[in-house]
């Protein structure tokens, strides 16, 4: 193996999660922290610290120079990127490839491929994946004219948004042109770019995306899909595999289209083709791909057995894909629990802080994700999720039941969590049952706010 | 707190290579004037060395035991690589011994071809460089002590 040592250029539960795959496979590690960081888990588990700069993400984990800079000189081969932060940036994978470092990711070409959603569709659409209708307007009498076409309500995206950033809902055509300016604007001041595009808004989807796997020499392989429509305000909550209830045929189409779609970048590495899956007229179509490991890969490692930092790794590290098709068996079932160190009573508002005592389930079955111990300290800076539990089982009724239990055991001091709302959740009586719309979770807030 | 005779080699080397005349440490129960030669005779005699008892073997100390009161780290601005001279083979910014304003210059730290300067901040002397040329430093970390003015 050529890599001997990464830099891991991320923070939190992925830091730890790729810190463990790394001393597993004897590789050695340096992280890069803030200071808010220096006393994190993951710290005390890397081989090598190095501080990047001050808690603010913008002036630590976000820089690309210091970060390739503290790789270079560390002498690590190779960087791990995480999710978010520097993950999708074409910058970083171009400034790696420019001093002969390793991005364990795709490469920078096919991150600014998928990364411009413009781009995207019009790559979907040229590999044969099905995308919503829609699609650019330059002028006012064009939107007008598409927007007849694709009938409301619609959605007015930014080119440069994603993860649920960037969209406007348009119920009503007479509104098409004040919500188009206004969109354009926003786009503009947030992504630095005012492009914006229209597409047929779905009243009932499902957010079902696919695992793949690619080489980068055009094998590409797909590890199952995941169901991740328990989400709050386009923030995912809960995720699982397999998608329950889903029609066999439309199944195996959506995994054929994930591959079809990057097979046709040759893409490299890992990465998650999303789909949105419309329940009333069981189609689908393309929403963008992730060029990243993602927060919910561990229910997709917990039914097929198969470890994707492990694999990213390999594969960066120019050997390829471990496995092929008929290799991948899926066994049983997995679901994912975000927690989440935000108050559900005062609108999820974040809930920084120390924590003073912590304890996480074990079990049949139960994996937890976290890089949170007691005393661990919760910066005001980044990302609320503090924790992600998993359960595997034979059956999603055995995940469910385990997944229950397990969150009945935590106990988190010294913070607000959104636990017990996740409990209540998973409690539903349509959760319980399965293939729940991105709508579900907005009606059983409503229901709770009614109830109380 | 000891001081060997190779430190004191070592000290003196450091004296001969700057362009101090005179170098007086003051530490824990020990006193060491240097001068050198030609420069103005001082009024202390310089006191022998203490005597060196087995030093190879010794764990070093910890560095906070080994530094007096009161100096100022002055610390990296950011994560680069640190060099003491603006060019390879030019003279250092600051040696040991040297007097620094809070403006004054006490390397360059690179950043991917980006050239960022490092000031002292503080009035005083320089008493040790902890920052190695040409090696990485991160953020925060400690370049060099300084003993600030009174």
């Amino acid at each position: 193996m050529a890599i001997r040592r990464i830099f891991v250029a991320n923070r939190g539960e992925i830091a730890v999660r790729i810190l463990r795959t790394c001393r597993a496979l004897g590789i050695e590690t340096v992280l890069g922290v803030s200071e808010a960081d220096r006393g994190s888990l993951g710290a005390e588990m890397a081989d090598r610290v190095l501080c990047l700069g001050p808690a603010q993400p913008a002036l630590s984990y976000l820089r690309i120079e210091t970060v390739v800079q503290a790789a270079l000189g560390s002498a690590c081969d190779a960087i791990h990127p995480g999710y978010g932060f520097l993950s999708e940036r074409a910058d970083l994978a171009r400034l790696c490839e420019a001093e002969d470092v390793i991005f364990i990711g795709p490469t920078a070409d096919q991150i600014e491929a998928v990364g411009d959603k413009l781009r995207a569709r019009a790559a979907a659409g040229a590999a044969g994946v099905p995308v919503i209708p829609g699609g650019a307007a330059n002028s006012p009498e064009e939107a007008q004219a598409l927007a007849e076409q694709i009938g409301v309500p619609l959605l007015v995206k930014a080119a440069g948004g994603g993860g649920g950033r960037g969209m406007k809902l348009v119920e009503q055509a007479e509104d098409l042109a004040a919500t188009m300016d206004m969109a354009s604007a926003e786009a503009e001041a947030a992504f630095g770019d005012a492009r914006v595009y229209l597409e047929r808004y779905v009243r009932s989807g499902r957010h079902i995306e696919v695992q793949v796997l690619g080489d980068g020499e055009g094998r590409v392989i797909h590890l199952g899909e995941r169901d991740c429509s328990v989400q709050r305000r386009y923030q995912k909550l809960v995720e699982e595999t397999p998608a329950p209830h889903l029609p066999p045929a439309t199944r195996a189409a959506m995994h054929e289209a994930a591959i079809r779609f990057a097979a046709r970048l040759s893409y490299r590495g890992a990465g998650t083709v999303e789909f949105l899956y419309d329940v009333p007229r069981d189609a689908f179509y393309f929403l963008e791909m992730n060029a990243r490991i993602q927060v919910e890969h561990p229910v997709t490692e917990a039914v097929t057995g198969i470890d994707l930092i492990a694999e990213q790794i390999a594969i960066a590290d120019g050997l390829g894909l471990g496995m092929a098709q008929q290799d991948i068996a899926c066994d049983g079932a997995a679901i994912e629990c975000r927690i989440n160190a935000e108050d559900p009573e005062h609108d999820f508002a974040p809930s920084p802080g120390t924590i003073s005592a912590v304890r996480w389930p074990t079990g049949e079955g139960i994996r937890v994700d976290t890089h949170i111990v007691d005393g661990a300290r919760i910066p005001p800076f980044y990302d609320s999720m503090i924790a992600k539990v998993i359960a595997h089982g034979p059956d999603r009724a055995t995940a469910l039941a385990r997944l229950r239990t397990a969150l009945a055991d935590v106990r988190i001091a010294g913070v607000a969590t959104n636990l017990a709302f996740q409990q209540a959740v998973l409690a539903d009586p349509d959760f319980a049952r399965g293939g729940v719309d991105t709508g579900f979770l907005a009606r059983f807030l409503d229901g709770a706010k009614a109830a109380a | 707190m000891t001081l060997t005779a190779a430190d004191v080699d070592r000290i003196i080397a450091l004296l001969d290579a700057s362009r101090f005349d005179r170098l007086s440490l003051e530490m824990d129960g020990l006193k060491l004037d240097l001068v050198r030669n030609g420069a103005a005779p001082v009024a202390q005699p310089a006191p022998p060395p203490v005597a060196p008892a087995a030093p190879a073997a010794l764990p070093p100390p910890t560095e906070v035991a080994m530094r007096e009161a009161g100096l100022v780290e002055v610390k990296s601005p950011l994560l680069g690589i640190y060099y003491r001279a603006p060019r390879p083979g030019e003279p250092p910014f600051v040696e040991i011994g040297a007097r620094v304003e809070p403006d004054t210059i006490i390397g360059i730290i690179e950043v991917m071809k980006l050239m960022n300067t490092a000031r002292a901040g503080v009035s005083g002397e320089v008493v040790e460089i902890l920052a190695r040329n040409g090696e990485l430093v991160e953020h925060g970390e400690t370049l060099l002590f300084v003993r600030p003015d009174r």
